[in-house]
């Protein structure tokens, strides 16, 4: 599968690295070249420095032949507005982005974005493991 | 009319100024402390302490009560959220932004937002108006670029000079709305006669572009 990724974040890196050791074909931009010291050595997909709203750097991460766009810098609006940007020009099939505001994360579902809310995750799964406890 | 504006910058600022010397009720939000004690100094209670883009800020400013909300702050991404969220979740009638990068401008339109206006595409227009005059100059786009607003110089050989403006044949859905004479605005009534070298500005529907552009060559 063909991926481009949005910001070598902690996230992003590791998704990249494991995207790539499983055979996948991976381009990650980001705008801090340091960013990709994040990615393994053998790390052999691309990289592309630009920012994400850019049609350029996500033309040349090769948006327009991948089946999947992930957003995942450390902006939640970043996330949305590139998100909604390839869903809108490239028609990407799939598209997931990370947004920590819970609210926003809410709100932007309703337009049909899967979103995931690392705030909202974690909650949950604290609530449920302070349940485990108590039983 | 009830005016939210997101970003206490330069653009922020004065526009806030310019409403509230009309005699608008306006609401100013900035995130940066330090600005924003500096704004609260001049206009008080009208500014507020937050960040646009979190639903917390927007419920204490009353959005769902605002006729228009303008999201003005330096960052592309933050305007467009901020619109955004303001038409989803309060059904704002008309959202403004403020574009940096003039190749957002399309991509804001398609995501709703009800206008936009890029300082760097105006002031790059505004120049070359100053190399070649009588050019057409887009100012803004309004419902994705069914109605634009234009701004012209008129030259010598106009059709549009020395004659009544009521007398005038213009394409339909199209209305001259001012003329700058030199340091004069003129807002055109039906009597008003245009001059040659007057700048004027003009209301012109998708369909009656053309027509009109031909106008002035």
């Amino acid at each position: 599968m063909k991926v481009v990724i949005l910001g070598c974040s902690l996230v992003g890196s590791l998704l990249a690295n494991q995207l790539m050791a499983k055979g996948d074909e991976v381009s990650v931009v980001d705008q801090n070249p340091n960013s990709f010291k994040r990615l393994d050595k053998e790390f052999m997909g691309k990289t592309i420095l630009g920012i994400g709203m850019d049609e350029e750097a996500l033309k040349s991460a090769g948006i327009e032949k991948a089946e999947a766009f992930i957003a995942v810098t450390n902006e939640d609006n970043t996330n949305l507005m590139a998100a909604q940007l390839v869903r809108e020009k490239f028609k990407t099939p799939k598209i997931l982005l990370r947004v920590y505001d819970s609210k926003r994360a809410q709100a932007f579902r309703e337009l049909g974005l899967n979103i995931i809310c690392p705030t909202i995750d974690s909650a949950e799964k604290i609530k449920s493991l302070l349940l485990e406890n108590l039983e | 009319m009830y005016v939210i504006i997101v970003g206490g910058g330069q653009v922020g600022h004065s526009l806030a100024r310019m409403l509230i010397s009309e005699k608008h009720e306006i609401l100013l939000v900035e995130k940066d402390p330090a600005r924003y004690s500096k704004l609260s100094e001049e206009l008080g209670e009208q500014v507020i302490l937050g960040d646009g883009t979190e639903l917390g800020t927007l419920m204490d400013m009353g959005v769902n009560r605002a006729h228009v909300l303008v999201a003005v702050t330096g960052t592309d991404q933050d305007n467009l959220i901020i619109c955004q969220m303001a038409k989803i979740l309060y059904i704002i009638p008309r959202t403004i932004a403020r574009v940096n990068d003039p190749k957002n401008e399309e991509v804001f339109q398609t995501l709703g937002v009800d206008a936009t206006v890029s300082a760097t595409r105006i002031i790059g227009s505004l120049i070359e108006e100053k190399i070649d005059a009588g050019m057409f100059i887009p100012l803004l786009a309004l419902k994705g670029g069914e109605v634009e607003i234009f701004q012209t110089q008129l030259s010598s050989d106009s059709p549009l000079i020395d004659k009544k403006i009521s007398k005038l044949t213009l394409p339909k859905d199209c209305i001259i709305i001012a003329a700058l004479r030199e340091n004069q605005i003129i807002i055109p009534k039906g009597d008003t006669i245009l001059k040659e070298n007057d700048t004027i500005i003009t209301l012109v529907g998708k369909e009656a572009k053309d027509t009109f552009k031909k106008l002035f060559l």
